[in-house]
């Protein structure tokens, strides 16, 4: 793992994975999606609004798990103070914001015809939306550090204050009575039905792929951002050279 | 090395400080954060007649009337114990809402014992079982669940 936190290595590995990551997700998901979408029968009690599963459950799953990411970067960058684990912690927080966007938007869609409502103060919808603002916030910060300067530490710290929250979306439909249902699946069972649990679990492997390739692709810009930023300002320094120094000159 | 290694067990100390102090508050909130009360709770621990509170649970098999006007149903909502709480509602029920399924009603306790309430909600349980399959209870349809797909995960 240590041998990848060099940037050099690190972009010779994801010149070739990115492509591949962010191929296979999407046609897994695209595949994913249209099995759900035209091919899967309706459920018992919803009907056809069962479909909005397909994305609803995935980008649940990413918003969640991008933000463990953020955490585990972040508490390597402050270990051991990884130079990629703050890319990686920063490419990660907007791909996982749209993924937290995308479920609860889906989940309110999805709210509407199932439980007769849009949005409710329940555990788990609060919750998620409390994810949606951390990544928000999480955003902000890296901006802010990123163009005012200062320590990434202090994004690392919020990071791992925030990953608090993500047990907690897990937990909450089964600490507290919730309008949502609780976990369809635990560790060995599934309340899903094969006919829709394997589109199901194809939909969030492909999702977690592409998530995978988007990932790498930022960490990839925000790399060649800052060695763009590093010449301009070694170029920047040679051009001053010969200006400087007759000021020094003349204090003398 | 060592500075390293005081980063490493600094961390670690703040994460348990934190996932701690953050166990401490959902625990804390545990009895604040329900969204709605258990009809066993509301038997043993009434709210106050009048006060606006949500009542969750099953509809009671059987129990759901419709009164003379047409609009106002009658119907029993039981928890994990024999207490079942009568609800009173007037207005358009949600599509899921039928007998032996999960509901949220919003309202408040009459003075007679009657939960009259403002809003229903239906709620879905954790079980997703194809429309072949319809008619099967809540129990049948989680067991069909597991059946099909024992081996998968």
């Amino acid at each position: 793992m240590h041998i990848y936190a060099n940037p050099t290595r690190f972009l010779s590995l994801a010149k070739w994975l990115t492509p591949l990551l962010f191929w296979s997700g999407l046609v897994l998901s695209v595949g994913a999606v249209g099995w759900g979408l035209f091919m899967v029968p309706p459920d018992r009690l919803m009907g056809d609004t069962v479909r909005i599963l397909f994305i609803h459950v995935p980008a649940a799953w990413l918003g969640m798990g991008g933000w463990a990411g953020i955490a585990i970067s972040s508490a390597m960058l402050l270990i051991w103070k990884h130079p990629l684990a703050a890319i990686a912690a920063r490419a990660i927080a907007v791909p996982g914001m749209v993924f937290c966007a995308i479920c609860l938007a889906t989940g309110s869609i999805w709210g509407r015809p199932t439980w007769g409502t849009w949005w409710e103060w329940d555990g788990r919808l609060t919750s998620m939306l409390v994810l949606l603002f951390l990544y928000a916030g999480y955003i902000a910060l890296t901006e802010a550090t990123e163009r005012e300067g200062g320590s990434n530490k202090i994004a690392a710290i919020f990071g791992m204050v925030g990953a608090v929250n993500v047990p907690i979306i897990n937990r909450s439909v089964v600490w507290w009575n919730s309008l949502h249902q609780p976990p369809s699946i635990t560790a060995g069972k599934s309340a899903i039905e094969a006919t829709f649990l394997v589109p199901l679990l194809i939909a969030v492997a492909g999702f977690s792929l592409l998530f995978g390739g988007v990932v790498l692709m930022r960490m990839r810009t925000l790399i060649a951002e800052a060695q763009v930023e590093a010449r301009l300002r070694r170029r920047a320094l040679d051009d001053d050279a010969p200006v400087a120094a007759p000021a020094v000159l003349e204090q003398a | 090395m060592k500075a390293k290694h005081q980063r490493l067990i600094l961390v670690i100390i703040a994460l348990i400080a934190i996932v701690g102090a953050g166990l401490l508050a959902a625990w804390g909130l545990r009895n604040q954060a329900n969204y709605f009360y258990l009809p066993e709770q509301m038997v043993s621990a009434p709210p106050a007649v009048g006060q606006a509170v949500r009542l969750g649970g099953m509809v009671q098999k059987g129990s759901i009337t419709t009164a003379a006007d047409g609009v106002t149903v009658n119907f029993m909502v039981t928890g994990n114990t024999a207490d079942a709480v009568p609800v009173r509602y007037s207005g358009i029920l949600p599509d899921l809402f039928v007998e032996g399924s999960g509901v949220v009603a919003e309202g408040s306790l009459g003075p007679d014992g009657v939960f009259k309430a403002t809003n229903l909600l239906a709620k879905h349980d954790e079980n997703y079982v194809p429309r072949e399959l319809e008619g099967m209870g809540t129990e049948q349809a989680a067991k069909m669940a597991a059946d099909t797909t024992v081996g998968l995960k």
